[in-house]
Protein backbone atom coordinates (compact mmCIF):
# COMPACT_ATOMS: atom_id res chain seq x y z
CA UNK A 1 0.00 0.00 0.00
CA UNK A 2 1.12 3.47 -0.60
CA UNK A 3 0.11 6.46 1.66
CA UNK A 4 -0.94 10.08 0.27
CA UNK A 5 2.75 11.39 0.72
CA UNK A 6 4.09 8.26 -0.83
CA UNK A 7 5.24 7.02 2.49
CA UNK A 8 5.53 3.33 3.24
CA UNK A 9 2.99 1.92 6.07
CA UNK A 10 5.78 1.53 8.35
CA UNK A 11 7.86 5.21 7.42
CA UNK A 12 7.95 8.10 9.79
CA UNK A 13 7.30 11.07 8.03
CA UNK A 14 10.58 13.58 7.60
CA UNK A 15 12.10 14.51 11.07
CA UNK A 16 13.84 17.58 11.87
CA UNK A 17 14.72 18.10 15.86
CA UNK A 18 16.83 21.55 16.96
CA UNK A 19 17.81 21.94 20.37
CA UNK A 20 18.20 25.06 21.95
CA UNK A 21 16.35 27.66 20.36
CA UNK A 22 14.72 29.72 22.99
CA UNK A 23 17.18 31.72 24.37
CA UNK A 24 15.54 32.33 27.76
CA UNK A 25 14.64 29.04 28.58
CA UNK A 26 16.37 26.45 30.63
CA UNK A 27 16.70 24.34 27.90
CA UNK A 28 14.31 24.30 24.55
CA UNK A 29 13.54 22.10 21.29
CA UNK A 30 11.85 22.30 18.12
CA UNK A 31 10.20 19.37 16.54
CA UNK A 32 9.38 18.78 12.98
CA UNK A 33 7.35 15.89 11.60
CA UNK A 34 6.33 16.33 8.40
CA UNK A 35 3.75 19.25 8.36
CA UNK A 36 3.40 19.19 12.12
CA UNK A 37 5.75 21.69 14.16
CA UNK A 38 6.23 22.02 18.08
CA UNK A 39 8.49 24.17 20.15
CA UNK A 40 9.00 23.14 23.73
CA UNK A 41 10.47 25.28 26.69
CA UNK A 42 11.47 24.43 30.10
CA UNK A 43 11.81 26.80 33.04
CA UNK A 44 13.32 25.24 35.90
CA UNK A 45 13.22 23.68 38.20
CA UNK A 46 12.09 26.61 40.19
CA UNK A 47 9.56 27.52 42.89
CA UNK A 48 6.67 26.82 42.66
CA UNK A 49 3.58 29.15 43.40
CA UNK A 50 0.87 29.24 44.67
CA UNK A 51 2.75 27.09 48.17
CA UNK A 52 -0.18 25.26 49.27
CA UNK A 53 0.16 23.18 45.44
CA UNK A 54 3.94 22.41 46.47
CA UNK A 55 4.15 18.70 47.24
CA UNK A 56 6.84 18.46 50.04
CA UNK A 57 8.74 14.82 48.45
CA UNK A 58 8.43 16.07 45.14
CA UNK A 59 8.47 18.22 42.47
CA UNK A 60 5.70 19.45 39.88
CA UNK A 61 5.48 19.19 36.61
CA UNK A 62 3.43 21.72 34.91
CA UNK A 63 2.83 21.34 31.25
CA UNK A 64 0.68 23.42 28.58
CA UNK A 65 0.28 22.78 25.54
CA UNK A 66 -1.54 25.56 23.11
CA UNK A 67 -2.28 25.57 19.31
CA UNK A 68 -1.40 28.88 17.48
CA UNK A 69 -4.33 30.21 15.93
CA UNK A 70 -3.00 29.79 13.00
CA UNK A 71 -1.69 26.69 13.29
CA UNK A 72 -5.04 24.92 11.18
CA UNK A 73 -7.33 25.69 8.77
CA UNK A 74 -9.26 26.62 11.02
CA UNK A 75 -8.68 29.32 13.29
CA UNK A 76 -7.86 28.10 16.53
CA UNK A 77 -9.61 30.19 19.40
CA UNK A 78 -6.62 31.28 22.05
CA UNK A 79 -6.38 30.32 25.45
CA UNK A 80 -7.08 26.81 27.53
CA UNK A 81 -9.72 24.49 26.06
CA UNK A 82 -11.23 21.12 26.62
CA UNK A 83 -9.22 19.58 24.21
CA UNK A 84 -5.92 21.40 25.29
CA UNK A 85 -6.03 20.94 28.71
CA UNK A 86 -6.54 16.63 28.00
CA UNK A 87 -3.45 16.57 25.88
CA UNK A 88 -1.40 18.94 28.70
CA UNK A 89 -2.27 16.55 31.52
CA UNK A 90 -1.52 13.40 29.44
CA UNK A 91 1.86 15.00 27.89
CA UNK A 92 2.87 16.21 31.24
CA UNK A 93 2.30 12.87 33.13
CA UNK A 94 4.10 10.60 29.93
CA UNK A 95 7.46 13.25 30.71
CA UNK A 96 6.64 13.03 34.75
CA UNK A 97 7.10 9.34 34.36
CA UNK A 98 10.95 10.00 33.11
CA UNK A 99 11.76 12.17 35.46
CA UNK A 100 13.51 12.05 38.74
CA UNK A 101 10.71 14.44 40.33
CA UNK A 102 12.52 13.57 43.94
CA UNK A 103 15.33 15.48 43.45
CA UNK A 104 13.57 18.57 43.91
CA UNK A 105 11.21 18.36 46.50
CA UNK A 106 8.63 21.94 46.46
CA UNK A 107 9.99 23.03 42.97
CA UNK A 108 8.14 22.86 40.00
CA UNK A 109 9.29 22.19 36.11
CA UNK A 110 7.32 24.65 33.81
CA UNK A 111 7.48 23.16 30.00
CA UNK A 112 5.32 25.21 27.52
CA UNK A 113 5.25 23.59 24.41
CA UNK A 114 3.15 25.47 21.14
CA UNK A 115 2.01 23.82 18.30
CA UNK A 116 2.70 26.26 15.73
CA UNK A 117 1.22 24.54 12.80
CA UNK A 118 -0.53 21.29 12.99
CA UNK A 119 -1.21 18.57 10.79
CA UNK A 120 -2.31 15.24 12.74
CA UNK A 121 -0.13 14.25 15.61
CA UNK A 122 0.36 16.93 17.62
CA UNK A 123 0.48 15.61 21.32
CA UNK A 124 3.45 13.30 19.82
CA UNK A 125 5.24 16.13 18.37
CA UNK A 126 4.72 17.80 21.78
CA UNK A 127 6.32 15.07 23.86
CA UNK A 128 9.40 14.56 21.67
CA UNK A 129 10.01 17.88 21.68
CA UNK A 130 9.26 18.71 25.77
CA UNK A 131 11.32 15.70 26.27
CA UNK A 132 14.91 17.30 24.05
CA UNK A 133 13.78 20.22 25.79
CA UNK A 134 13.88 18.75 29.18
CA UNK A 135 17.21 16.78 28.52
CA UNK A 136 18.37 20.03 27.18
CA UNK A 137 17.83 22.03 30.62
CA UNK A 138 19.81 19.49 32.21
CA UNK A 139 16.79 17.73 34.00
CA UNK A 140 17.91 14.31 35.53
CA UNK A 141 16.08 11.67 33.72
CA UNK A 142 15.58 8.11 33.31
CA UNK A 143 15.63 8.30 29.83
CA UNK A 144 14.42 10.22 26.76
CA UNK A 145 10.57 10.39 25.61
CA UNK A 146 9.73 9.51 22.14
CA UNK A 147 6.27 9.72 20.82
CA UNK A 148 4.33 8.58 17.70
CA UNK A 149 1.02 7.65 17.02
CA UNK A 150 0.20 4.10 14.72
CA UNK A 151 -3.02 3.34 12.90
CA UNK A 152 -4.76 1.37 10.94
CA UNK A 153 -6.04 2.08 7.25
CA UNK A 154 -8.49 -0.36 5.24
CA UNK A 155 -6.62 -3.28 6.88
CA UNK A 156 -3.11 -1.78 6.76
CA UNK A 157 -0.86 -0.72 10.04
CA UNK A 158 0.60 2.46 9.76
CA UNK A 159 3.33 4.49 11.56
CA UNK A 160 2.47 8.32 12.06
CA UNK A 161 -0.52 9.52 11.19
CA UNK A 162 -0.98 12.66 8.74
CA UNK A 163 -3.70 15.01 7.48
CA UNK A 164 -6.04 13.21 6.20
CA UNK A 165 -5.08 9.54 7.10
CA UNK A 166 -5.87 10.22 10.85
CA UNK A 167 -9.62 10.75 9.56
CA UNK A 168 -9.16 8.06 7.14
CA UNK A 169 -8.24 5.76 9.58
CA UNK A 170 -10.20 2.92 11.70
CA UNK A 171 -8.06 3.60 15.04
CA UNK A 172 -5.84 5.41 15.87
CA UNK A 173 -2.75 4.70 18.58
CA UNK A 174 -0.67 7.61 20.24
CA UNK A 175 2.28 6.12 22.20
CA UNK A 176 4.94 7.17 24.37
CA UNK A 177 8.08 5.11 25.05
CA UNK A 178 10.94 5.09 27.20
CA UNK A 179 13.40 3.17 24.39
CA UNK A 180 16.27 2.40 27.19
CA UNK A 181 13.75 1.24 30.00
CA UNK A 182 11.62 -0.75 27.49
CA UNK A 183 8.59 1.57 29.40
CA UNK A 184 5.09 2.51 28.04
CA UNK A 185 4.47 6.10 29.78
CA UNK A 186 1.26 7.05 27.57
CA UNK A 187 -1.17 4.78 25.26
CA UNK A 188 -4.58 6.04 24.32
CA UNK A 189 -6.84 4.89 21.66
CA UNK A 190 -9.33 6.04 19.75
CA UNK A 191 -11.38 3.50 17.53
CA UNK A 192 -12.04 -0.17 17.47
CA UNK A 193 -9.79 -2.67 16.91
CA UNK A 194 -8.98 -6.10 18.21
CA UNK A 195 -6.41 -7.69 20.94
CA UNK A 196 -3.79 -8.73 18.23
CA UNK A 197 -4.43 -5.39 15.91
CA UNK A 198 -2.75 -3.85 19.41
CA UNK A 199 -0.39 -6.10 19.94
CA UNK A 200 1.19 -5.39 16.14
CA UNK A 201 0.51 -1.72 16.26
CA UNK A 202 2.48 -1.88 19.75
CA UNK A 203 5.52 -3.48 18.16
CA UNK A 204 5.35 -1.30 14.90
CA UNK A 205 5.28 1.64 17.25
CA UNK A 206 8.62 0.74 19.91
CA UNK A 207 10.36 0.59 15.99
CA UNK A 208 9.24 3.96 15.02
CA UNK A 209 10.11 5.26 18.35
CA UNK A 210 14.08 4.18 18.68
CA UNK A 211 14.28 6.17 14.89
CA UNK A 212 12.94 9.29 16.77
CA UNK A 213 14.93 8.47 19.83
CA UNK A 214 18.14 8.47 17.23
CA UNK A 215 17.26 12.00 15.92
CA UNK A 216 16.47 13.26 19.31
CA UNK A 217 19.96 12.28 20.52
CA UNK A 218 21.48 13.63 17.46
CA UNK A 219 19.92 16.78 18.13
CA UNK A 220 21.49 17.39 21.49
CA UNK A 221 24.72 16.11 20.46
CA UNK A 222 24.61 18.97 17.46
CA UNK A 223 23.77 20.97 20.12
CA UNK A 224 26.22 20.63 22.75
CA UNK A 225 29.25 18.80 21.48
CA UNK A 226 30.08 21.34 18.37
CA UNK B 1 33.83 -7.11 35.67
CA UNK B 2 31.26 -5.90 33.33
CA UNK B 3 32.74 -4.39 29.91
CA UNK B 4 32.13 -0.53 29.88
CA UNK B 5 29.81 0.68 27.24
CA UNK B 6 31.02 4.10 27.69
CA UNK B 7 34.66 5.68 27.40
CA UNK B 8 35.95 8.46 29.94
CA UNK B 9 34.19 11.65 28.33
CA UNK B 10 32.30 10.09 26.10
CA UNK B 11 29.10 11.80 25.47
CA UNK B 12 25.70 10.92 27.48
CA UNK B 13 22.26 11.34 27.29
CA UNK B 14 19.91 10.62 30.33
CA UNK B 15 18.85 6.99 29.65
CA UNK B 16 22.78 5.66 28.47
CA UNK B 17 23.59 2.95 30.17
CA UNK B 18 27.22 2.60 30.86
CA UNK B 19 27.23 -0.65 32.17
CA UNK B 20 26.00 -3.67 33.10
CA UNK B 21 27.40 -4.99 36.28
CA UNK B 22 26.62 -4.97 39.41
CA UNK B 23 31.00 -4.47 39.87
CA UNK B 24 30.61 -0.53 39.12
CA UNK B 25 29.00 2.15 41.32
CA UNK B 26 26.78 4.90 40.36
CA UNK B 27 28.08 7.91 41.39
CA UNK B 28 27.20 11.76 40.72
CA UNK B 29 24.41 12.11 37.66
CA UNK B 30 24.12 8.09 37.61
CA UNK B 31 21.38 5.78 38.81
CA UNK B 32 21.05 1.77 39.19
CA UNK B 33 18.14 -0.06 37.27
CA UNK B 34 18.41 -3.50 37.70
CA UNK B 35 22.12 -4.66 36.99
CA UNK B 36 22.39 -1.87 34.94
CA UNK B 37 24.05 1.52 35.28
CA UNK B 38 22.50 4.64 33.62
CA UNK B 39 23.16 8.53 32.90
CA UNK B 40 20.55 10.69 34.81
CA UNK B 41 21.80 13.61 32.69
CA UNK B 42 22.54 14.97 29.66
CA UNK B 43 27.03 15.10 30.46
CA UNK B 44 30.04 13.44 29.66
CA UNK B 45 31.02 10.03 31.59
CA UNK B 46 33.85 10.06 34.23
CA UNK B 47 34.97 7.10 35.49
CA UNK B 48 37.36 6.75 39.17
CA UNK B 49 38.00 3.39 39.72
CA UNK B 50 35.04 1.57 40.19
CA UNK B 51 32.52 4.68 40.53
CA UNK B 52 30.94 5.81 37.36
CA UNK B 53 29.57 9.32 37.07
CA UNK B 54 28.35 11.96 34.65
CA UNK B 55 29.58 15.59 34.65
CA UNK B 56 26.84 17.78 33.72
CA UNK B 57 26.80 20.12 31.11
CA UNK B 58 23.61 21.91 32.10
CA UNK B 59 21.82 22.39 34.99
CA UNK B 60 20.35 24.68 37.43
CA UNK B 61 22.41 25.52 40.96
CA UNK B 62 20.90 23.24 44.11
CA UNK B 63 21.98 24.25 47.19
CA UNK B 64 24.86 22.34 49.14
CA UNK B 65 26.13 22.94 52.58
CA UNK B 66 29.41 25.01 52.71
CA UNK B 67 28.98 26.45 48.95
CA UNK B 68 30.28 30.27 48.66
CA UNK B 69 27.44 31.58 46.73
CA UNK B 70 26.41 35.23 45.48
CA UNK B 71 22.44 35.97 46.45
CA UNK B 72 20.53 39.37 46.09
CA UNK B 73 18.56 40.38 48.59
CA UNK B 74 14.85 40.14 47.68
CA UNK B 75 13.37 40.92 50.68
CA UNK B 76 13.80 42.05 54.73
CA UNK B 77 11.52 40.49 57.32
CA UNK B 78 11.49 40.91 60.78
CA UNK B 79 14.52 39.01 61.49
CA UNK B 80 16.49 38.10 58.53
CA UNK B 81 16.87 38.80 54.96
CA UNK B 82 15.11 36.61 52.01
CA UNK B 83 17.74 36.20 49.58
CA UNK B 84 17.42 35.07 45.63
CA UNK B 85 20.35 32.39 45.09
CA UNK B 86 19.16 31.21 41.57
CA UNK B 87 17.80 27.81 43.09
CA UNK B 88 14.44 26.79 43.04
CA UNK B 89 14.11 27.43 47.09
CA UNK B 90 14.83 30.68 48.02
CA UNK B 91 17.30 31.33 51.20
CA UNK B 92 17.04 32.72 54.19
CA UNK B 93 20.10 35.50 56.05
CA UNK B 94 19.29 35.68 60.03
CA UNK B 95 20.29 38.19 62.43
CA UNK B 96 22.14 35.94 63.41
CA UNK B 97 23.97 35.25 60.34
CA UNK B 98 25.27 38.24 60.32
CA UNK B 99 28.33 39.89 62.34
CA UNK B 100 27.40 42.05 65.51
CA UNK B 101 24.43 42.77 67.58
CA UNK B 102 21.87 44.11 65.71
CA UNK B 103 18.63 45.07 67.46
CA UNK B 104 15.53 44.91 64.34
CA UNK B 105 13.48 47.13 66.73
CA UNK B 106 16.10 49.59 66.66
CA UNK B 107 17.77 49.65 64.16
CA UNK B 108 17.28 49.87 60.37
CA UNK B 109 17.67 46.59 58.89
CA UNK B 110 18.05 47.96 55.50
CA UNK B 111 20.91 50.15 56.40
CA UNK B 112 22.68 46.50 56.71
CA UNK B 113 21.71 45.00 53.48
CA UNK B 114 19.05 46.87 51.45
CA UNK B 115 16.76 45.21 48.90
CA UNK B 116 18.74 44.73 45.39
CA UNK B 117 21.93 44.73 47.20
CA UNK B 118 24.13 41.78 46.13
CA UNK B 119 26.21 39.93 48.77
CA UNK B 120 28.71 37.05 48.59
CA UNK B 121 27.72 34.76 51.11
CA UNK B 122 27.94 31.28 52.92
CA UNK B 123 25.91 28.25 52.79
CA UNK B 124 25.28 27.23 56.41
CA UNK B 125 22.44 24.73 56.31
CA UNK B 126 20.29 23.20 53.83
CA UNK B 127 17.58 21.35 56.05
CA UNK B 128 15.63 18.14 55.10
CA UNK B 129 12.73 20.33 54.04
CA UNK B 130 14.73 22.73 51.71
CA UNK B 131 14.98 25.69 53.72
CA UNK B 132 18.46 27.63 53.25
CA UNK B 133 19.96 29.03 55.86
CA UNK B 134 23.30 31.57 54.27
CA UNK B 135 25.85 32.93 57.01
CA UNK B 136 28.02 35.92 56.58
CA UNK B 137 30.96 34.48 59.21
CA UNK B 138 33.30 33.70 56.17
CA UNK B 139 36.24 35.52 55.64
CA UNK B 140 35.52 36.69 52.15
CA UNK B 141 31.65 37.26 52.97
CA UNK B 142 30.60 40.49 51.97
CA UNK B 143 27.76 42.83 50.50
CA UNK B 144 29.50 44.37 46.68
CA UNK B 145 29.25 48.11 45.91
CA UNK B 146 30.21 48.74 42.08
CA UNK B 147 31.28 46.01 39.90
CA UNK B 148 29.49 44.05 37.22
CA UNK B 149 27.25 41.04 38.09
CA UNK B 150 27.44 37.86 34.99
CA UNK B 151 25.20 35.16 35.11
CA UNK B 152 26.62 32.13 34.35
CA UNK B 153 25.55 28.02 33.64
CA UNK B 154 25.52 27.12 37.31
CA UNK B 155 27.36 23.62 35.74
CA UNK B 156 30.48 25.31 33.99
CA UNK B 157 31.84 27.03 37.35
CA UNK B 158 33.90 24.19 37.91
CA UNK B 159 35.73 25.09 34.44
CA UNK B 160 35.89 28.97 35.42
CA UNK B 161 37.33 27.79 38.34
CA UNK B 162 39.57 25.20 36.81
CA UNK B 163 41.60 23.01 38.52
CA UNK B 164 42.73 24.36 42.53
CA UNK B 165 41.92 27.87 41.06
CA UNK B 166 43.75 27.85 38.02
CA UNK B 167 41.99 29.17 35.28
CA UNK B 168 40.24 32.36 37.49
CA UNK B 169 43.53 33.05 39.15
CA UNK B 170 45.05 33.41 35.08
CA UNK B 171 42.51 35.72 34.03
CA UNK B 172 42.86 38.09 37.17
CA UNK B 173 46.75 37.63 36.91
CA UNK B 174 46.46 38.78 33.23
CA UNK B 175 43.69 41.83 32.99
CA UNK B 176 44.02 42.89 36.57
CA UNK B 177 40.37 41.98 37.23
CA UNK B 178 38.62 41.76 40.55
CA UNK B 179 36.69 38.68 39.67
CA UNK B 180 34.44 36.23 42.73
CA UNK B 181 32.35 33.44 41.04
CA UNK B 182 29.65 32.21 43.04
CA UNK B 183 29.19 28.30 43.28
CA UNK B 184 25.49 29.01 41.94
CA UNK B 185 26.74 30.38 38.66
CA UNK B 186 26.86 34.16 39.79
CA UNK B 187 29.62 35.93 38.51
CA UNK B 188 31.00 39.41 40.24
CA UNK B 189 33.53 41.38 38.44
CA UNK B 190 35.42 44.79 38.58
CA UNK B 191 37.86 46.07 36.33
CA UNK B 192 39.97 49.70 36.29
CA UNK B 193 37.83 50.18 32.80
CA UNK B 194 34.68 49.15 31.27
CA UNK B 195 36.72 47.65 28.50
CA UNK B 196 38.85 45.57 30.81
CA UNK B 197 35.50 44.12 32.30
CA UNK B 198 33.61 43.64 28.84
CA UNK B 199 36.76 41.56 27.52
CA UNK B 200 36.48 39.61 31.26
CA UNK B 201 32.75 38.87 30.11
CA UNK B 202 34.17 37.70 26.97
CA UNK B 203 36.61 35.26 28.16
CA UNK B 204 33.95 33.51 30.42
CA UNK B 205 31.46 33.04 27.69
CA UNK B 206 34.45 31.75 25.53
CA UNK B 207 34.66 28.79 28.40
CA UNK B 208 31.11 28.13 28.96
CA UNK B 209 30.97 27.74 24.99
CA UNK B 210 33.97 25.59 24.77
CA UNK B 211 33.69 23.93 28.01
CA UNK B 212 34.00 20.39 26.58
CA UNK B 213 37.16 20.70 25.34
CA UNK B 214 40.39 19.72 26.51
CA UNK B 215 43.10 21.68 27.38
CA UNK B 216 41.23 25.08 26.94
CA UNK B 217 43.36 26.63 30.08
CA UNK B 218 46.54 26.98 27.02
CA UNK B 219 43.73 28.39 24.04
CA UNK B 220 42.08 31.48 26.68
CA UNK B 221 45.61 31.74 28.01
CA UNK B 222 46.83 32.58 24.35
CA UNK B 223 43.23 34.67 24.22
CA UNK B 224 44.47 36.74 27.38
CA UNK B 225 47.78 36.94 25.98
CA UNK B 226 47.06 37.87 22.43
CA UNK B 227 44.61 41.39 24.16
CA UNK B 228 47.83 42.35 26.09
CA UNK B 229 50.04 42.62 23.18
CA UNK B 230 47.36 44.62 21.54
CA UNK B 231 47.27 46.96 24.51
CA UNK B 232 50.90 48.07 23.98
CA UNK B 233 50.68 48.54 20.94
CA UNK B 234 47.68 51.18 21.47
Amino acid sequence: MKRNDGRKPEDLRELEIEAGVLENATGSARVRMGKTIAVAGVYGPREMFPRRLQKNSQATIQLRYTMAPFSTDERVRPGRSRRSQEISMVAGNALEAAVFTEDFPKATIDIFVDIIQADAGTRTAAINAASVALADAGVPMKDLVCSVAVGKIDGTYVVDLAGKEEDASACDLPIAYMPSMDKLTLLQMDGNITKEDIKKLLELARKACLKINKAQREALKKRWLS
Amino acid sequence: MGELLKKERDFTIPGDKLVESMEYLPGRNCFRDGDGIYAKKLGLVHISGRVLSVIALNGIYMPQRDDMIIGEVTDIQSNGWVVDIGAPYQAYLPLSGVRGYLDPAKNDMSKVYDVGDMIYGKIKMVSSTQSVHISMFDRMCRKFSGGRILNVNPAKVPRIIGKSGSMIDMIKRKTGCRIIVGQNGIVWLEGETHETENFVIDVIETIQKKSHIEGLTNEIEKMLDKRGVKNEKE
